[in-house]
């Protein structure tokens, strides 16, 4: 019961990293039915904005004097990563994706695969091939209860996730902008014949999606100790599982998608072997595609003639 | 401003080099109702696409308000005063009919006009004042053609093009739609009526032009149309031979 519960609050942590990443697949998707691949490198950049802003903002010596890192310092850090990951979105959305925008479906695709690749060997060049050990933004403290073991990492990744996972609810729902991009997913022509500039929309789309993807970056180094390039490569394929999972298009979907993979894979890794914990993402995706292709939440369109 | 509200000249149309509009000139001035006829295929539905630059034009010109639209974004030239509504009705399914009428909104985001436009939707259909938070796919079509009026009305237009509006409706809804029609070009905006109900779409127009494969092949007031030969024949649904 207890390693239960212990696996349940892991799961949820990791969980919501995925959600957030799953975020901005679904909304690029439900806009331009496209496939984000580049979307895994847009999170590992902002885990590496993460870490060089945090250095920059003297982490080191925080560490050196094993003084606290200060909260405040800590936003900065996190909001950093998440503007400078949307001007990477916002970028390649421009130089990439908007010159094949009418194009065939298959080659804004491939254009998807070889900005991811492009970016992770940039990754490379830039942040060196090795890992990092990622700066404690955080320094952790571990509580108990009845012996399932919280620490406030766990419990901030949480924490953050949900803050900006209801912001962007907040912001969907209720501004012109967020209004404007539930339009433009379900007819962008319509959308266009109601004064919407649409390559505008768009262009917010990837900001907000490559944001988030940012803060799951932060949050992913924060959980996982190192990050290196070639991070959002398979986390950014599970997370692309958890949006098909949840129903490609839908935002509150990719957060349950997301929740749901990062439970499967640690109480795979708890309970069956800590070797099938990537494995069962596929095996989800390859069960949902065959069962429910639609996803959980994703609905079957149905226009009235 | 004077001029007229819409003035086309030798417009062409053209999807992969097959031409679906080959040279329609039509003006509209303003405060009327002119009524775009023909048959399926005519190309009716193409220079509603090219006015709002749904779709580029490949010759000819397109003045909206006054402006030529050549090279206008879509939203750009909808910023001028033009609100299409188009054929198949286009409403948001996923959102609410509120949401669908804030959309409409979009450029003309004023409270007291949003209100003002709001009333204006409920006292010309009633039906939508019940469903305003019912999701606008589940409307049926009738209600759904009201919404795309609606919605449209919302941004305060100079020019409102109609494609189709009597399209899959059933004739009493019919009736009620052509009546808004009517109220609404009374309150001044100006009207481009596309339909394939030519009798409806002569009694309400002062004017029509008659499209054949891409080109006008009749024009002029409704009155005298309604008499033509030509256009008697067509009620029968035989091709017209310009």
């Amino acid at each position: 019961m207890t390693q239960l519960l212990q696996q349940i609050i892991n799961g949820l942590s990791l969980g919501s990293i995925y959600a957030l990443i799953a975020l901005g697949y679904t909304m690029v998707y439900g806009i331009l039915k496209l496939i984000n691949f580049a979307h895994g490198e847009v999170f590992m950049v902002g885990a590496y904005t993460g870490y060089y802003s945090a250095g920059a903002l003297g982490i080191s010596a925080y560490e050196a004097q094993h003084r606290d890192f200060p909260v405040y310092l800590g936003l900065i850090v996190l909001v950093t990563a998440m503007a400078t990951a949307a001007l990477l979105g916002v970028l390649i959305e421009l130089l990439a994706y908007r010159p094949v925008r009418n194009a065939p479906r298959l080659t804004p695709l491939i254009t998807a695969i070889g900005v991811s690749l492009f970016l992770q060997n940039a990754g490379m060049l830039l942040f060196s091939p090795n890992p990092q050990r990622y700066p404690a933004i955080l320094s952790e403290v571990r509580f108990e209860f009845f012996g399932v073991i919280v620490t406030n990492i766990k419990l901030t990744i949480f924490v953050v996730a949900l803050c900006l996972m209801l912001g962007l609810h907040l912001f969907v729902q209720k501004t012109w902008t967020g209004r404007a991009m539930r339009a433009l997913s379900f007819n962008i022509d319509a959308a266009k014949l109601m004064g919407i500039d649409t390559d505008n929309v768009i262009r917010s789309t990837f900001a907000v999606g490559s944001a988030l993807a940012a803060a799951g970056g932060i949050l992913f180094g924060l959980d996982q100790i190192t990050i290196n390039p070639l991070m959002g490569v398979l986390t950014g394929l599970k997370a692309f599982v958890a949006a098909v999972l949840g129903g490609i298009g839908s935002i509150p979907g990719a957060v349950v998608g997301g929740l749901l993979i990062g439970l499967a894979e640690q109480l795979t890794a708890g309970y069956l072997s800590a070797e099938y914990r990537d494995a069962i993402t596929f095996v989800i995706l390859i069960l949902i595609l065959l069962l429910k292709p639609e996803g959980l939440l994703g609905v079957v369109r149905v226009e009235k003639v | 401003m004077s001029g007229p509200a819409l003035e086309l000249s030798s417009l062409r149309v053209s999807y992969g080099g097959i031409a679906a509009v080959k040279d329609v000139s039509l003006s509209v001035q303003r405060g009327e109702i002119v009524s775009l006829i023909g048959a399926n295929g005519a190309g009716k539905s193409s220079v509603l696409k090219a006015i709002v630059q749904l779709v580029p034009h490949a010759a000819g010109s397109v003045r909206v308000l006054g402006k030529d639209v050549r090279g206008l974004a879509s939203h750009r030239v909808v910023e001028l005063g033009v609100a299409l509504v188009p054929e198949g009705r286009a409403i948001f399914g996923n959102l609410s009919v509120r949401e669908n009428l804030l959309l409409g909104a979009f450029l003309n985001r004023d409270a007291a006009a949003i209100e003002r436009n709001r009333a204006r939707s409920v006292q010309l259909f009633p039906r939508l004042g019940e469903r305003m938070d019912q999701n606008a796919g589940t409307l049926s079509g009738g209600e759904q053609q009201m919404l795309a009026i609606a919605r449209a009305l919302m941004a305060d237009p100079k020019l409102i093009l109609l494609d189709e509006p009597s399209l899959g409706l059933a004739p009493n809804l019919v009736t009620q739609i052509f009546e808004s029609i009517v109220e609404i070009a009374q309150s001044g905006i100006t009207i481009l009526l596309v339909e394939q109900n030519t009798r409806l779409a002569l009694q309400v127009a002062q004017r029509a032009y008659v499209l054949v494969t891409g080109e006008v092949a009749l024009s002029g007031e409704s009155a005298e149309l309604r008499d033509d030969p030509r256009i008697r024949e067509a009620y029968l649904g035989e091709a017209i031979e310009a």
